[in-house]
């Protein structure tokens, strides 16, 4: 009797134990990996969702009752209001003009940190050093350096004989000012991404150049950026995003302003989108401005997507 | 000593050839000369490197200045006697903010950098280790909103809801929606891959340790380094954040962010050596945690961009 209720007792005791192991085996994973998907569903998804829902509505500070408008803020911002098509034009000019130079040195530095140098990490660092600022203590010290009494840029032209300019009045010199901003705080981190490609790429294929009499140059050209190609389509991608985004050194180089300089030719698109929501109070623009800056990002980001088909199926 | 017992080579006939350095140990082999620097490899990188420092020296030497020095061409190049002085009058103006507006940004990405390095390390190893039904679909999901701006996009929405539930200036404000990191994640993930062997998972498995423990006792160990990076990546991160925490807090309770655009464009536009001032204290404390822990964030950089 007695032993016949034990072995009752040890066995509802191994089947409790049985099924807490087994729901540590099936459930504890989802516990873990819960804490993330409920913070992305309160403040990822569901504000996505709602921004949509704001969009689609006449709503603002003025008025609060949220009438149904359809796609009418969608139509005013890309037909009537033209500060927001400029916008985009401001935010693809800066970023094509600090992209795509930036790339390039980061690509040459990369090949020289990549090199037999001593003391690799001290080059590295200094090569990255940049990223310790904040983007707005980029914004006041490269305000600075452009200004146009008493900046440095103007001081050294002024040494060749050009008139001191006003990098703020013309779309072209902002444009370059603030790309100026971006690609200082950028390049080694870019150039470091690069480096890390590099040395992935097996140095015997160097040694076999180098055996049939190609040069460093030739080298580079040859070997290095046809194997870097993924990582130059990476690179750039991450810049496309990070560059649709521009927003704090333009307003710095504004004095703190949104407006993007006196008739908004350096006015970022993100900068239109917090105008409409801080100093309008527009909800319902100031979401149909994030949605349409989404898509853009989107396109960018397929076009991004098909050159690299189109490069992995010419491999 | 060394001099008595290695009397130096004679110049006439030295031990190898003078242009080729000492051996290397692990770099040798058929391809002796590739890669090696030239000249113009050493030349063009001291260039770029003055450049990168340069507007960073260029704080420094107005910050210890007065506002004049900002003004002049050519620019005052050398460091003056003022930086004490424009410290103290920087940090203890009561307009400028600055004190407050650091132990805000401390607070604020000292939490969310433990929130992140914990929640990733959470997930990252789940993905990494564990079966459940639905890991790849939900490891895919984590992978596509890492690239996508989520946090902008949501701009107006996330402002409401922060109206609504009255949560303007208050630090849960700003912390929580930057604790949705899929980076994290996937970084963690990978690292959990490389350093903790499937055998030491299975072995405490079968001495009866929970998920839980296991998580605790055999993966955080192994995990520090990885965590290490991670916390380091989003310290600097969320230090540097200007757009989030300016639309939810105000100059009465600003990050040193805030703090700086404030003394900037305001009260003290033009008084430079107060306005350098105040933004090289704002860079001191990434630059320390950028000179100690220099090596883990330049590796950090370079292992989360060969590991996509």
């Amino acid at each position: 009797m007695t032993t016949a209720v034990d072995t009752a007792r040890t066995h509802r005791r191994q089947t409790f134990r049985d099924r807490l192991h087994k729901f540590d085996l099936k459930g504890t994973p989802y516990l873990f990996v819960a804490p993330f998907f409920l913070l992305f569903a309160v403040f990822g998804l569901f504000p996505m969702g709602y921004t949509m829902y704001a969009s689609l509505h006449d709503w603002s500070t003025r008025k609060p009752d949220q009438t149904f408008v359809g796609l009418d803020n969608y139509r005013f911002l890309l037909f009537e209001y033209d500060r927001f098509p400029w916008s985009i034009v401001n935010t693809l000019g800066m970023f094509a003009i600090a992209t795509i130079p930036q790339l390039i040195v980061a690509l040459m530095v990369a090949n020289a940190l990549n090199k037999r140098l001593r003391a690799q990490l001290t080059w590295r660092m200094l090569v990255l050093a940049p990223i310790v600022t904040s983007v707005v203590a980029v914004g006041v010290v490269f305000a600075r350096i452009w200004g146009q009494e008493y900046g440095m840029v103007n001081g050294l032209l002024g040494l060749v004989g050009i008139d001191n300019i006003n990098w703020q009045a013309e779309r072209w010199s902002s444009w370059i000012a603030i790309s100026s901003m971006v690609d200082w705080r950028w390049m080694g981190y870019n150039a470091l991404i690069f480096l890390a490609a590099m040395q992935t790429i097996p140095r015997q294929l160097y040694e076999a150049a180098a055996i049939d009499g190609a040069g460093s140059r030739q080298q580079f050209w040859k070997i290095t950026v046809p194997q870097l190609k993924p990582v130059i389509i990476f690179t750039t991608f991450i810049s496309t995003v990070g560059g649709m985004m521009l927003f704090v050194e333009p307003m710095m180089f504004d004095s703190g302003r949104f407006s993007g300089g006196s008739d908004g030719q350096f006015q970022t698109t993100s900068m239109v989108l917090i105008d409409l929501l801080r100093t309008h109070g527009n909800y319902g623009m100031s979401a149909a401005a994030g949605w349409l800056l989404f898509v853009v990002i989107l396109l960018l980001a397929g076009l991004n997507f098909l050159v690299v088909n189109r490069i992995q199926g010419n491999k | 000593m060394s001099t008595v017992l290695k009397p130096p080579a004679p110049a006439s006939t030295p031990a190898r050839p003078a242009n080729q350095k000492r051996p290397k140990k692990r770099r040798k082999g058929a391809g002796a000369h590739v890669l090696e620097p030239t000249v113009l490899t050493r030349v063009g990188l001291i260039g770029v490197i003055a450049l990168s420092i340069f507007p960073l020296y260029w704080m420094i030497v107005i910050a210890s200045r007065d506002t004049a020095a900002a003004s002049q061409f050519p620019p005052v190049l050398l460091p003056g006697g003022n930086l004490g002085a424009n410290v103290e009058r920087a940090l203890t103006d009561p307009q400028a903010n600055l004190l407050l507006g650091l132990q805000n940004s401390f607070i604020i990405t000292g939490t969310v950098t433990v929130s992140v390095v914990l929640i990733s390390s959470l997930a990252g190893f789940a993905f990494a280790k564990l079966q459940f039904k639905g890991s790849k679909l939900l490891m895919f999901f984590v992978m596509a909103i890492m690239m996508v701006p989520i946090q902008h996009l949501g701009l107006v929405p996330m402002y409401l809801m922060m109206v609504e539930l009255e949560w303007l200036d208050t630090y849960q404000a700003a912390i929580l929606p930057f604790l949705v990191n899929g980076f994290g994640i996937f970084l963690m993930r990978q690292y959990t891959l490389q350093s903790v062997p499937d055998e030491l998972i299975e072995a405490a498995r079968i001495d009866g340790a929970s998920t839980l423990r296991i998580w605790w006792r055999i993966v955080l160990p192994a995990l520090r380094p990885g965590m290490v990076v991670l916390g380091l990546l989003t310290f600097m991160l969320n230090w540097n954040e200007f757009l989030w925490p300016f639309l939810v807090l105000s100059s009465e309770t600003p990050t040193i962010q805030l703090a700086i655009r404030q003394i900037s464009v305001g009260l003290y536009s033009t008084d430079l050596s107060m306005v350098f001032t105040g933004t090289l204290i704002s860079i001191i404390p990434i630059t320390i945690l950028f000179i100690i822990f220099g090596r883990q964030i330049v590796s950090g950089i370079m292992e989360g961009s060969t590991k996509q």
